[in-house]
């Protein structure tokens, strides 16, 4: 099958496949069209979902339809450059101390390195925002390096607080609701997801870069 | 200014304050959320004079109880066949009512119907979230959750005609299908699995709430989909799991996920689906891209006569 792929979806909505598979190229060209339209809206655009490999385009059908919709977007594709705009860049502060790091030494020990050395591995990565999904907040984060690469546990735990920085796979989430989850937890964090501020909701956007900085548990205080 | 105070006596599960929703930011995970059934919201809030996103109570099947504490308004119960009570009078859905400090206000599970919205003619105190009082179930964000001993307050009260509001037909639950548009990942599918959704009997069971609903029915089980990447979702999205399990995604439903999308329900239809109950038959017919958008035209020029 040839790429893009566009797919009509429901009464409202196109689908935009870069690829089957993830890789830097089909992200990367994910993210290049979701700037675009950013920027140039489509007529009738609703919104845009970036994900994986693809990205739906939610229109108003009473004043489009998918091939109007379709032939703008393959206009806009044309000569897309992937990666043209590098995305802002966020510091996040971890705290791994004590119970805010609670998986911290079954990490090290399935990693077989020592606690330090899996906060060290942690705070190495260069990580990006790939995708938001699951809850209101949850920017999946790309970049975990390979040495603290684990599955999932087995069943997820309950109550795992809101701020948890938490690890599965190659990727890294700072929690945003108090909810059940099967990812290790290593660390919290005291910055916000959900800012609270209603002229910048959201601290990331789709694309951008994140590094983590440790910080002691002083500066948990009053953090939830 | 006229104020008016209920205190919620007694509410049934899911039972929460919805508005017209927050469209715009899947992109950061935040659905539409928003009432079950917009068609009720609009029509119970223009009965009442108020703005057709206005904020309402959303009840469930579990009914809920208020009592006036103070001050006197006219409310108005939109959406299913659900029996509302006051005092001695007792009416059904699609109606206008007026209720004083002292009265008790009943609304629960009549004939038919899954959802209903209690709309009220005033403004509905709530703290909104990213600029809509829609609450987000699994968050809890947004005007939040109706449970026994919040006080709603009302500003602006105001008194209007008592009257039943026109039901549409359309806003009853499917007597035929339901429309949907195959995909968008329907080539994780035989031919067998497309023909089963199409000429399948299904049901909703009670893995039932604002995310969405499981159904019961031939298995639809997808070839091949086991760790696709997660892809974007929408209200309707008609999602298979491994096990061949749909479920069709509702109001609060997660943005992204990575179970292949057999088929997605026309927007139009997905208010008058949410008024199917746990357990009642549904079956699902195919349309084009193009007969959905004209679906869509013809539901949004109906629903603009009826405003008129």
């Amino acid at each position: 099958m040839e790429f893009p792929r566009l797919t009509s979806v429901a009464d409202r909505g196109v689908l935009v496949e870069f690829g089957d598979t993830v890789t830097d190229a089909v992200h990367g060209a994910v993210l290049a069209l979701d700037r675009v339209l950013r920027d140039n809206p489509v007529p009738g655009q609703m919104e845009v979902v970036p994900a994986m490999v693809n990205l739906l385009v939610v229109f108003d059908p009473v004043v489009t339809d998918h091939a109007a919709v379709g032939d703008t977007l393959l206009a806009r594709m044309h000569g897309l450059q992937a990666n043209a705009v590098a995305g802002a860049e966020h510091e996040v502060l971890v705290c791994y101390d004590g119970a805010f790091g609670r998986d911290l030494a079954a990490v090290a020990q399935a990693a077989g390195m020592s606690e330090d050395a899996v906060i060290a591995a942690h705070l190495a990565g260069d990580y990006a925002v790939f995708m938001y999904g699951f809850a209101p907040g949850y920017a999946y984060l790309t970049g975990v390096p390979e040495a603290i690469h684990l599955p999932r546990k087995a069943a997820p735990v309950r109550g795992v607080a809101a701020g948890s920085v938490i690890i599965a796979g190659g990727q890294c989430l700072v929690t945003t609701l108090t909810m059940p989850t099967g990812w290790w937890v290593i660390g919290r964090s005291p910055t916000r997801v959900l800012t609270g501020d209603a002229a910048r909701p959201f601290l990331f956007d789709v694309g951008d870069r994140v590094r983590f900085r440790r910080v002691g548990p002083d500066a948990m205080t009053g953090a939830a | 200014m006229a104020r008016a105070v209920l205190r919620v006596v007694q509410a049934g599960a899911h039972c929460s304050v919805q508005d017209g929703g927050r469209a715009g930011l899947m992109r950061f995970g935040v659905p539409g959320s928003g009432a079950m059934d917009r068609v009720a919201l609009t029509l119970a809030n223009h009965a009442l004079g108020n703005p057709v996103g206005a904020a309402a109570v959303e009840v469930s099947l579990g009914g809920v109880v208020l009592e006036v504490e103070e001050g006197a308004l006219s409310v108005a119960v939109a959406g299913g066949g659900f029996v509302v009570e006051t005092g001695s009078t007792r009416v059904g859905s699609w109606s206008v009512v007026t209720v004083r400090a002292g009265d008790r206000l009943t609304v629960r599970r009549g004939p038919w119907g899954a959802w209903c919205c209690l709309g009220f003619a005033g403004r509905l105190g709530v703290e909104p979230w990213l600029g809509s009082a829609a609450t987000h179930a699994l968050s809890g964000f947004g005007g939040g959750a109706v449970a026994a001993g919040r006080r709603l307050v009302v500003d602006d009260a105001r008194i209007v005609r008592e009257r039943a509001i026109p039901c549409p037909v359309w806003a009853r639950p499917p007597g035929d299908a339901v429309a949907v548009v195959i995909g968008p990942q329907e080539r994780f599918f035989g031919v067998e699995q497309i023909e089963l959704l199409l000429d399948g009997r299904f049901y909703l069971t009670d893995a039932y709430d604002r995310m969405g609903v499981r159904l019961r029915g031939p298995s639809l089980a997808p070839v091949g989909a086991l760790g696709i990447p997660s892809e974007p979702v929408m209200r309707g999205s008609v999602q298979v799991a491994g096990d061949g399990v749909a479920t069709v995604l509702m109001a609060d439903h997660q943005t992204t996920g990575g179970y292949p999308k057999i088929a997605t329900v026309v927007g139009s239809e997905l208010d008058a689906f949410a008024q199917l109950r746990p357990h009642a038959a549904v079956g699902f017919r195919a349309v084009t891209p193009e007969q959905a958008v004209a679906m869509a035209r013809l539901r949004t020029a109906a629903l603009s006569r009826l405003l008129g």
